[in-house]
């Protein structure tokens, strides 16, 4: 079990079929301070690539793309009344999203921890 | 020309600078054959005297309602708009500022909106209210869209006494959306039966009070049947004077109140710049449209204000804004501060008093005529009469007689002939006893 | 997924947190504070005299309202007061140099306001008989004249309430058309320097929006417009000159290859006060712009509006413009306030009455003062200043596009770079310096783009000043003295204030204590 990331800095982390989603710590730094996380409705399928949540900062909205296909099977509602988790904790209470999947292969594109921190250097 | 404080000398000191040789070389991007050369077929500049001497002859031409006994409403009521708030709006400050984006030199624009947006939230007892919109026929389209957002469902249901150019507007804005509206007619007697068409893809119902027809309704028991359904209610005020007299849409259950504040503050203007309203719950104030602001801290800790909640905008969201408005209301939302701050909870009750004491005095009077009835049960400063003739020729004979008598109910349902005879009578404080009596005896004579 | 604006909007604390208002009562000399209106109040005090009220047989139908609303009775001198005391916290047009890229903030002339109250004129009422109203509809007709003659177009849409609106109107108008052909057209191309508005407008009229990338010298890209373009595009909206202040050099090409498709192009007309006179947009190939009067036209701005902007249309799309509208007949003006008749193809109503009269007046007085030679002599001086500041700068700042600019001159952040100063914080020592700040972080292709707008109304004097006060700035941001600048604005009436705290538990209203019971409203004492 361990983080995978996507090149939109998202990371997925799969217990068993269930994939929970949040953004990177770096991600959460270039946004700034994160005042608002729309989070998806419970019980929504979704597709690959569609939006799967949108943070927002106070000058800027950020569309996060899910990473992986499936069915939502829990949000992280505590974002709403604090927002700040995601700045604070961005890897594990700052997630957003648990997603029953139904295709484990999507996740064989994505970066493991040390390719992400080869990325994220090569873009400074 | 008096404008522009470049000399001639200047002009080519700069283009030497700049490093070209002319005027026309800084236009060189243009496509040659599209240059103009010579003057627009236009006038030459005209002095500041001959300007307003220009204004005065077209300003004679028109009748104005301050020089002619005047019962006209529909949408649009003519108050006495106090000196202090036309005068603070064309203090410099105010009149040549931008935008407040620079919160840091914007605090007047910025405590002035949020003491409008709380004294809109106040009067129309709800939660929140925005800094303003266009006006209220787009205020009210907008509650309709922000309905769509927040149920996400597709349908609005609009009630046949709204205001004909809301009702319009709101087409108009929907047509080429996801979403559609049901429009019902325009109902003399009796209640519209919402209860059969509020079906589970219902975002909402748009209902006004007082309505088009000038009656005041309680939508409570609505408010009521629209949240069973999972929908809201929207509630449309055009007449916010009403509001110191009556209760307010926030304690019938409203979920969204769009209004139009011209009433406070406001000139008429011909039917514009006015100022709409928008008003919800809190929780519903990310779907809002338009700017808000919001209270704050600055880095010594003293209370400021700031342009809040941007990221539903169209500036940052872009193609998923709220809304595309940029430019709203503004001066016209701070002419309507100075005017309720002066009012305060006294004078804006006294207001409403007179107002309907003055609309009942007249209704008295033009009910004894005879072949004129009231079709209202209720009113408040504005009321339809069921006249023995066409209401539009009425109006005319009227007219040529000097006397703005009201406005003839086809002008805006043109279609409908239940509504030929129809004429919508406003008074306001601005009515004189003699101009009510002017009134009443010259629409005995033409009848 | 991820943008960064660079965009601090926390204060940053520099100075300690120490509160540097040392007064007992929290003025500063002639900086005066004023409380909210709402913490003001005694009951009983009224700022309106007013007659009392007949005492009548109630009609309100039982509605009558209960309890109090909660608003706070003052005096006029109080009202009057407070509201001078929170003007002063204003920056404006009349004070001071305005260099806001994209806004035209110019001098707003006060014949404008004199006419535009002159009785008969602003105090008509939108529905009396059109009999009692020639001059105002021959108004509305003059200034749709000059409007046209100005755009070299042959319609014009009054109605819209400002330059959003009348770009809902423009490509509401465009899918009006299209419908009327049968054809269900799904895409708009957009640039991606456009003004926010622009996307959120065509997604309003159920357009799916693409953006156009810019070339190298900050105009679109042609070769990426042509793969784009296709049968199932609508049109292109463009803004010219661009969001960059720049002239679209291939602007008829563009024109033909959206005709070619068939589809129409959308011209924004924010950028019109550079070309006045100098260049006509139907000479272009355009079918629908709106003008912003509150820009173009120096109708005031008014702290965010009202603004007003009228459409100018095509021939192709002019049997679409909305209602209502002034028509001339055998016995006068008269107004065309139904979709039907003439205007049956019109694609509906866009507000409330005819359109925003008060700016029409005096945008009709801004162009009869200037007339044909002023307002080219706008767009000259207009231009001539933007690249005078440009020429002033560009030692000091990097222009990311080359050569001559149109109304304004655009900067990125490229120098300031390693000096840890923002664009946004060398904008708050502007302030400092007497200046509203530039235009920041727009267009959004630019990083940390300052986008400077001098419009014709400012001397060379204030230019040279302003140009002086910029190059000092920058000077001092790189030897280094970067608290200076994370700690500005020092002088204004409130420092940087906390926009975070702001948007995460907003605060919109005044709460106001809980109502003493037993209180008497006016109306339940009159009635």
């Amino acid at each position: 079990m361990s983080y995978k990331f996507t090149k939109d800095h998202e990371w997925v982390l799969l217990e068993g079929d269930v994939a929970t989603i949040g953004i990177s710590d770096y991600a959460q730094g270039q946004l700034g301070d994160v005042v608002y996380v729309e989070v998806p409705e419970v019980g929504k399928e979704i597709s690959k690539a569609d939006e799967l949540a949108v943070v927002e900062s106070v000058k800027a909205a950020s569309e996060v793309y899910s990473p992986v296909s499936g069915e939502i099977v829990a949000v992280n509602s505590e974002l709403e009344g604090e927002p700040t988790m995601v700045n604070e904790d961005a890897m594990d209470k700052g997630w957003f999203a648990k997603i029953k999947i139904t295709d484990a292969s999507e996740l064989d594109d994505l970066m493991d921890e040390e390719a992400y921190k080869a990325f994220i250097e090569g873009l400074e | 020309m008096r404008y522009m404080p470049h000399t001639a000398l200047e002009r080519e000191e700069m283009l030497a600078e700049i490093g070209v040789g002319s005027i026309d070389d800084l236009f060189a991007d243009i496509p040659e054959e599209a240059r103009l050369g010579d003057l627009l077929d236009l006038p030459l500049h005209e002095s500041e005297m001959n300007v307003e001497k220009n204004f005065r002859t077209l300003a004679a031409k028109n009748l104005s309602p301050y020089s002619a006994p005047c019962f006209l409403g529909a949408g649009a009521y003519q108050h006495h708009v106090p000196s202090v708030a036309d005068h603070v709006i064309q203090r410099s400050e105010f009149l040549t500022s931008y935008t407040p984006y620079q919160p840091e030199i914007s605090q007047g624009t910025l405590q002035a909106l949020f003491e409008f947006q709380t004294q809109v939230a106040l009067i129309t007892g709800m939660e929140v209210a925005n800094a303003s919109m266009y006006d209220g026929a787009t205020s009210c389209a907008e509650a309709v869209l922000m309905a769509c957002r927040v149920t996400r469902r597709k349908k609005a249901v609009i009630s046949g006494n709204l205001h004909p150019h809301y009702r319009d507007v709101t087409r108009t804005t929907l047509q080429f959306t996801e979403f559609e509206t049901e429009d019902l007619s325009p109902m003399l007697e009796g209640d519209e039966d919402f209860d059969t068409r509020i079906t589970p893809d219902v975002a909402c119902v748009v209902v006004q009070t007082p309505d088009f027809f000038g009656r005041l309704k309680d939508y409570t028991a609505l408010a009521e049947k629209c949240h069973e359904a999972g929908a809201l209610l929207v509630v449309v005020v055009n007449e916010v004077v009403s509001l110191g007299a009556v209760k307010s849409p926030g304690e019938m259950g409203a979920d969204i109140v769009a209004g139009e504040g011209q009433s406070i503050g406001v000139p008429l203007s011909y039917g514009g710049p006015y100022v709409g309203l928008l008003a919800t719950r809190q929780k519903y104030v990310r779907q809002m449209p338009g700017r808000l602001c919001g209270q704050t801290v600055d880095q010594n800790g003293q209370r400021g204000f700031v342009l809040t909640l941007s990221t539903r905008e169209q500036h940052i969201r872009r193609e998923k804004a709220t809304s595309n408005i940029c430019t709203n209301a503004g001066l016209c939302s701070l002419a309507f501060t100075i005017h309720m701050s002066l009012l305060g909870e006294t004078g804006f009750a006294k207001l409403a008093a007179l107002n309907h004491s003055q609309a009942v005095t007249l209704a008295e009077m033009l009910e004894k005529i005879d072949g004129i009835s009231i079709v209202n049960d209720s009113f408040f400063n504005e009321f339809t009469l069921r006249l023995p003739a066409n209401a539009a020729m009425i109006v005319e004979k009227l007219a040529s007689k000097g006397i703005l008598a009201g406005v003839p109910v086809s002008r805006l349902m043109p279609d409908n002939p239940d509504m030929a005879n129809l004429l919508l009578v406003a008074a306001t404080e601005t009515c004189s006893d003699s101009d009510m009596n002017a009134f009443v005896t010259a629409l005995a004579e033409v009848l | 997924m991820l943008n960064n604006k660079g965009r601090p909007t926390q204060p940053v604390a520099v100075d300690n947190g120490e509160i540097s208002i040392e007064t007992f009562t929290g003025n500063m000399g002639l900086r005066l504070e004023s409380p909210l209106i709402f913490e003001q109040g005694m009951p009983g005090r009224i700022g309106v005299d007013m007659a009392d009220p007949r005492p009548v047989k109630v009609r309100l139908g039982g509605l009558e309202r209960k309890g109090p609303i909660g608003l706070p009775d003052l005096s006029e001198p109080q009202v009057l007061r407070h509201f001078v005391r929170l003007s002063r916290q204003n920056y404006a047009i009349d004070a001071g140099f305005y260099p806001l890229g994209s806004c035209t903030m110019k001098h707003n002339p006060r014949i404008n306001e004199k006419v535009a109250r002159l009785a008969g004129l602003g105090d008509l009422h939108p529905l009396q008989p059109t009999s009692t109203v020639q001059g105002a509809l021959e108004l509305i007709d003059d200034l749709a004249h000059w409007l046209k003659t100005i755009t070299g177009m042959p319609a014009v849409a009054m109605s819209p309430a400002a330059g959003a609106h009348g770009e809902l109107c423009g490509v509401m108008a465009i899918r009006a058309a299209h419908e009327a052909n049968g054809e269900s057209r799904t895409r708009i191309l957009v640039p991606e320097s456009a003004h926010g508005t622009n996307p959120a407008t065509a997604a309003l009229c159920g357009y799916k929006v693409e953006a156009v990338p810019a070339r190298k010298d900050g105009r679109m890209d042609l070769e990426a417009f042509a793969e784009k373009l296709g049968p199932d595009v609508a049109g292109v909206m463009l803004t010219n000159p661009n969001t960059c202040g720049l002239f679209e050099t291939d602007v008829k090409k563009i024109a033909d290859m959206v005709h070619e498709v068939g589809g129409y192009f959308y011209c924004d007309g924010a950028n019109l006060n550079a070309i006045l006179g100098r260049v006509r947009p139907g000479d272009l190939g355009v079918d629908a712009m709106h003008i912003n009067l509150h820009k173009t036209f120096s109708t005031p701005h008014g702290g965010g509006g009202p603004g007003a902007g009228p459409v100018v249309l095509s021939d192709a799309l002019a049997p679409f413009a909305p209602i209502p509208y002034v028509v001339h007949n055998d016995s006068g003006f008269d107004l065309v306030e139904q979709a039907e008749g003439q205007a049956q193809k019109s694609f509906g109503r866009m507000k409330g009455f005819h359109g925003q009269m008060g700016m029409f007046i005096r945008a009709l007085a801004y162009m009869q003062s200037h007339g044909a030679d002023g307002l080219r002599q706008i767009a000259e001086n207009a231009v001539l200043n933007a690249n005078y500041v440009r020429v002033g700068l560009n030692d000091k700042l990097h222009s990311p596009f080359d050569g001559i600019c149109m109304h304004e001159a655009l900067f990125d952040d490229s120098t300031l770079k390693g000096t840890g100063v923002t664009t946004l914080d060398l904008a708050k020592a502007m302030i400092d310096e007497g200046y509203h700040p530039m235009t920041m972080y727009f267009p959004l292709v630019v990083h940390g783009a300052m986008l400077i707008e001098p419009t014709e109304s400012e001397s060379r004097q204030t230019l040279d000043e302003f140009i002086g006060a910029m190059r000092h700035l920058l000077d001092r941001a790189a030897a280094g003295d970067t608290d200076y600048f994370l700690g500005a604005p020092h002088y204004a009436p409130r420092r940087r204030l906390d926009e975070t705290a702001a948007a995460r538990n907003p605060v919109l209203r005044y709460t106001p204590p809980a109502p003493t019971e037993g209180e008497e409203t006016a109306f339940s004492a009159a009635s």
